[in-house]
């Protein structure tokens, strides 16, 4: 935790202890770590000088917070409007079958953990997917049976 | 990088540039835009880069990496200057021949090259139907810019128009050309550009703020994406350009986390900007100073609002305020604010260097210059195209795009995300502008444009986007929390065969409250999808509640799959496909499903060949009885 604590000093650090800078914050530590723990969120409080339900407000409206830890490897599917017209549902669901996780959950292991967003930007390869970083255009059951068994 | 501190210096630099190039050197334009590199386009880069080396090119052929280059539907895309030799779907296979025959010997390798309906092979980019209709005057420049390299926007002319305003405008006629050129707001409102900015600036208390609005939150839309990964330096200058017209001494740019390598590709942009003296105390020896910082929107729809953005800049969350003062008054921090798009922003240096009256002679009476669509959804050619203002829907969709694949019909566009409507065939010969599109019971938004089909069931079609918006809504005014929920439930009770009479006028009549109630434009235009389809696709409404039928196919209570026993082919490869095992049925043996077992995935239509043609969708009647089993032999054919 001491270590976690410092790791939160450095991003302080680099914002100058701005209170406005609370979301970049916020977005760091998530980038860090890939969740908010709690006890980082108290630091944040104290130094920042601002009240943890506000933080708390700001970490639960916005999508790219999490409070909880989520698995190491993200799959992220695309709900946007050309994803949908082009499938994205059947996508989502292919995704959820082979992962064995609901959208919005992460398995017993922390291995995946499986999300919807509503746009990725690159709406003419749809229905598109996104894994630790990396782009897949119209996967299909199988493509997503192999790059869910080449995740460690 | 020295820094410069005279427009002489911009200019000597540029000319500088400019002299250590040789324009006859080939040049390759890779796209290394998201859509690009999603199809592998770093591969494909890096095997060039290696191939150069490998052959000892290096001195006679230029490499650079770019943003998006708009055909995003044929990617990875490889531009071969000078003679613009436009290769598509490159793969990183085709890079040694590529770099031999062409490179170095000048030939043409065919089979890259896009194919015409008449089977002939086109050569040069501009001459392809998808970019020959469009008019790129922002879009344009990233086949020519590397976005990490700011020598590259420079030497194409780049911060020449900034040069222009500081030294030979002062801000009141920077202000007046931009109001003169008509520019208006690319974000969706499309309110005058100039006219905010006089507002601003003439707003009383120190300091002025400007802003760009990167918050590309639009499902389906990602043309400020591809700017700003692509072209940053355009709406860097921009917004220095404008902030030197309104008097603002601190700018930001708000920008979708989402998007890392937008706020990767400006980190840089700025600090070039700055090492060069294009920011900061002084710009280029002048008496203005100005300066850039980036936030990250952390992912939220309703935060691309501007008095939502505006409360996330502070910190908070970025929720909409009661704003009866505009931004341009009182914005952040209670000071005069004037926010932009980034399609806006970019705008701008083009206005200053070529003059209002040019911009203004593109487009129509009330909507003037280019506008950027991110054409996709059930269309041939999808990708980024920039068209004059007054361009049809059909020119856009057809011409450029490609029409509908698959020969399936054309049912509907989408138009301004969310919040936009759905438009039928009939309005295919619109205009398109900021009016036009109003009238028509849509908008120009952001500039999304979601082509569907046939198969596209306009009902669920406007549920997914109140659903969208339910979820988006900050829950703050009673219209759009409440509103959007009431409406999410009778579209899921539609869409379940159990809509009821008086449906539909129940949808009208909360969409027209929220349009009329709600506290900022997400609840506001919420009305728009509802009542869009209602005017154009009643009958579908009506199919769905009354004969508790799609008409499309898609609403998975309302729908069945089938086997039709006389085209079935014994082939196995439905049953194979189906995760539910509910396809039974062997070699010779016609195949049936259990619908009881079925989930509807629809992974058995998909797998049948389009040859056989023996899985169907029936919807508002149950499934005929499956042939018995004694009767199920058949030979394949």
């Amino acid at each position: 935790m001491v270590q976690e604590l410092a790791d939160v000093d450095r991003i302080l650090d680099k914002y100058q202890g701005r209170k406005n800078a609370l979301i970049q914050v916020l977005l760091d530590i998530q980038a860090q770590n890939g969740w908010l723990p709690k006890p980082a969120l108290i630091w944040v409080a104290e130094r920042l000088g601002v009240p943890l339900s506000q933080i708390y407000q700001i970490a639960t409206f916005y999508k790219a917070f999490s409070l909880v830890p989520l698995g190491r490897h993200i799959f992220q599917v695309c709900l946007g409007t050309a994803c949908q017209v082009r499938g994205a549902k059947r996508l989502l669901d292919n995704v959820s079958s082979v992962l064995g996780i609901e959208p919005g959950h992460t398995d017993a292991d922390q291995k995946f953990t499986l999300t919807t967003v509503n746009c990725l930007g690159c709406c003419a390869l749809g229905p598109v997917m996104l894994v630790d970083g990396q782009y897949y255009s119209k996967p299909g059951i199988k493509d997503i049976e192999k790059i869910a068994a080449s995740c460690d | 990088m020295s820094k410069l501190s005279s427009a002489a210096e911009l200019k000597r630099f540029r000319q500088d540039v400019l002299s250590r190039r040789d324009p006859n050197k080939p040049c390759l334009s890779i796209c290394l835009g998201t859509g690009c590199q999603a199809c592998g386009g770093e591969k494909v880069y890096q095997a060039f880069a290696g191939e150069i080396r490998k052959q000892g090119l290096e001195a006679k052929v230029d490499i650079r990496r770019t943003g998006c280059h708009g055909f995003c539907e044929r990617g990875p895309l490889v531009v071969i200057f000078p003679r613009e030799i436009c290769y598509l779907k490159v793969t990183p296979a085709d890079v040694p021949e590529v770099v031999a025959k062409t490179l170095v010997e000048g030939k043409i390798v065919d089979r890259l090259l896009y194919t015409g309906e008449d089977g002939k092979k086109i050569v040069h980019e501009g001459d392809i139907p998808f970019y020959k209709h469009q008019s790129r005057i922002i879009l344009g420049a990233n086949r020519l810019v590397d976005p990490t390299r700011i020598e590259d926007y420079i030497a194409l002319g780049g911060y020449s128009a900034l040069a222009r305003a500081l030294f030979v405008m002062t801000p009141e006629e920077v202000l007046d050309e931009v109001k003169k050129s008509g520019l208006r707001g690319r974000g969706g409102a499309g309110f005058p550009t100039g006219v905010k900015w006089e507002t601003t600036r003439n707003a009383p208390g120190e300091p002025k703020y400007v802003i760009v609005n990167a918050d590309e939150g639009d499902p389906g839309a990602y043309m400020n994406r591809s700017v700003l990964e692509g072209n940053p330096h355009s709406v860097i200058e921009g917004l220095i350009i404008g902030a030197y017209a309104i008097g603002a001494r601190q700018g930001f740019i708000y920008v979708r986390q989402e998007y890392p390598l937008a706020v990767a590709n400006l980190t840089v942009a700025l600090e070039q900007a700055r090492e060069m003296g294009l920011l900061g105390a002084n710009i280029l020896g002048s008496e203005f100073g100005f300066d850039v910082a980036i936030h990250r929107g952390a992912g939220a729809f309703v935060s691309g609002e501007s008095s939502a953005l505006i409360t996330a800049l502070e910190g908070r969350v970025g929720e909409p305020q009661i704003n009866y003062i505009r931004p341009a008054i009182s914005g952040l921090w209670g000071k005069p604010t004037n926010m932009n798009n980034v399609e806006t922003w970019a705008n701008v240096p083009a206005i200053i260097n070529k003059s209002a009256a040019w911009f203004s002679g593109i487009g129509t009476r009330g909507s003037k210059g280019t506008k950027i669509f991110s054409l996709v959804g059930k269309v041939n050619n999808t990708g980024l195209v920039e068209v004059p203002m007054g361009a049809t829907l059909r020119q856009v969709i057809f011409d450029i795009g490609g029409g509908v694949p698959g020969g399936k019909k054309f049912k509907a566009v989408q138009t301004g995300g969310p919040s936009g409507g759905c438009l039928p065939a009939a309005s295919l010969d619109l205009p398109v502008d900021f009016e036009e599109l109003e009238r028509a019971g849509s908008m120009m938004g952001s500039g999304g444009m979601i082509v569907m089909d046939e198969d596209t069931c306009m009902v669920d079609t406007a549920r997914y986007f109140i659903n969208f918006l339910s979820e988006e809504s900050c829950g703050k005014c009673v219209p759009c929390r409440e509103g959007l929920k009431q409406m999410l439930l009778i579209y899921n009770n539609i869409c379940a065969g159990k809509g009821r009479e008086g449906d539909i006028e129940l949808l009208r009549e909360i969409a027209e409250v929220m349009a009329e109630a709600s506290l900022c434009a997400l609840g506001t235009t919420a009305a728009n999808p509802p009542l869009s389809t209602i005017k154009y696709f009643r009958n579908e409404y009506e199919a769905h509640i009354r004969e508790k039928r799609c008409p499309a196919g898609v609403c998975k209570d309302l729908i069945r799959y089938y086997i039709v026993p006389e085209k079935c082919q014994a082939c196995l490869l439905c049953a194979k496909s189906c995760p539910a095992g509910a396809i039974s049925g062997d070699k010779g043996l016609v195949h049936v499903i259990d619908q009881s077992k079925c989930t509807k995935c629809g992974a058995c239509l998909e797998a049948c060949p389009s040859r056989f043609g023996a899985v169907t969708k029936i919807s508002g009647k149950p499934a005929p009885a499956p042939v018995p089993a004694g009767t199920r032999v058949q030979k394949r054919k």
